[in-house]
């Protein structure tokens, strides 16, 4: 029986990060990412679609670059940390520094109020 | 594999600072993508992750484990209330994807599991993938047109539940009946000790 040596998939995804197999920095699927007024000159092209992506005005999460792009997660994970590093995109700033219990309780009263 | 059709993406208000994961479980067929499409404020978006997997067989020539490529698929929806993005995760039922549920866990605050009466017994495999990460969840029934209804001491009893374990039904199809079963998950977490932390 013959088969492919190597999954292309997974050859193309090590390719399409420069070679790097982990995340810069702890980013998950959640992460949220926005773009900075950083110019974009000099970037890989897989680099530059992922800041295409994103936008100043409003942040997207991760999981959303990767659905967007058709781009497995754990590649695009790998991209917007190096972007972070580069400075171009940005987790976006809280107002105050609200515990997680709190978040919670917002998605709480939230929820109650589709019901 | 194109640009993004920029036009086709929603982004969240610039108020938005902070996101929760929550995972919606269950077997294949429990109605996961369902539920997590009548909560979406966005239409519900896919990723797919390449990995490559041990199949159980044996090259017959070889002898050798073969690998073979699949792809774990993804939904997940999006919904915002006030500065918080809630994002609600369909996680593959499918087996053999089980372990990848490190990795789909990792960030996740808690899972609601869904189950069909008609497959109980589909649902043990799904409840020890939970509880092997430590994630808190609840249960929740969807209750599929024409399938049996059984009292809530029947089913917790068929699927094991521990008393704390807070079981409801709901209809994935309906958005307030959904948010009623993530209504239950969120107040159990936010009542756990260990969330405030």
């Amino acid at each position: 029986m013959t088969r492919p040596r190597r999954d292309p998939d997974l050859v193309r995804a090590y390719v399409v990060t420069g070679g790097v197999l982990r995340p810069s920095r702890d980013v998950g699927l959640v992460t949220l990412l926005v773009a900075q007024d950083v110019p974009g000159q000099g970037l890989a092209p897989e680099q530059r679609r992922v800041l295409g992506v994103c936008s100043r005005h409003g942040a997207l999460s991760i999981a959303e670059i990767a659905a967007h792009l058709d781009l497995p997660p754990s590649v695009v994970t790998i991209l917007a940390a190096a972007l972070m590093d580069s400075g171009h995109l940005a987790v976006p700033t809280p107002v105050a520094d609200v515990p997680d219990i709190d978040v919670l309780k917002e998605v709480l009263r939230g929820l109650r109020q589709l019901v | 594999m194109g640009s993004a059709n920029l036009s086709e993406v929603a982004y969240l208000p610039g108020t938005v600072t902070r996101s929760v994961k929550l995972l919606v479980a269950g077997h294949f067929g429990a109605g996961k993508t369902t539920f997590v499409g009548s909560v979406s404020e966005i239409r519900p978006l896919r990723t797919e992750e390449p990995i490559t997997e041990a199949s159980v067989g044996v090259d017959d020539l070889a002898g050798l484990p073969r690998k073979a490529s699949t792809t774990v698929a993804m939904d997940f929806g999006r919904r915002t209330f006030g500065g918080v993005a809630l994002y609600l995760f369909g996680t593959p039922g499918q087996q053999r994807f089980l372990p990848m549920w490190d990795e789909l866990a990792r960030g996740a605050v808690g899972a609601l599991v869904l189950v069909d009466t008609r497959r109980l017994d589909h649902s043990d495999e799904i409840l020890s993938a939970v509880e092997k990460r430590g994630l808190p969840y609840t249960v929740a029934v969807n209750e599929f047109d024409g399938a049996r209804r059984y009292p809530s001491e029947e089913i917790r009893q068929a699927l094991d539940l521990a008393p704390s374990t807070p079981l409801t039904v709901c209809d994935a199809r309906d958005q307030a009946s959904s948010a009623k079963a993530l209504i239950v998950l969120v107040e159990h977490l936010t009542s756990r000790p260990e969330t405030l932390a």
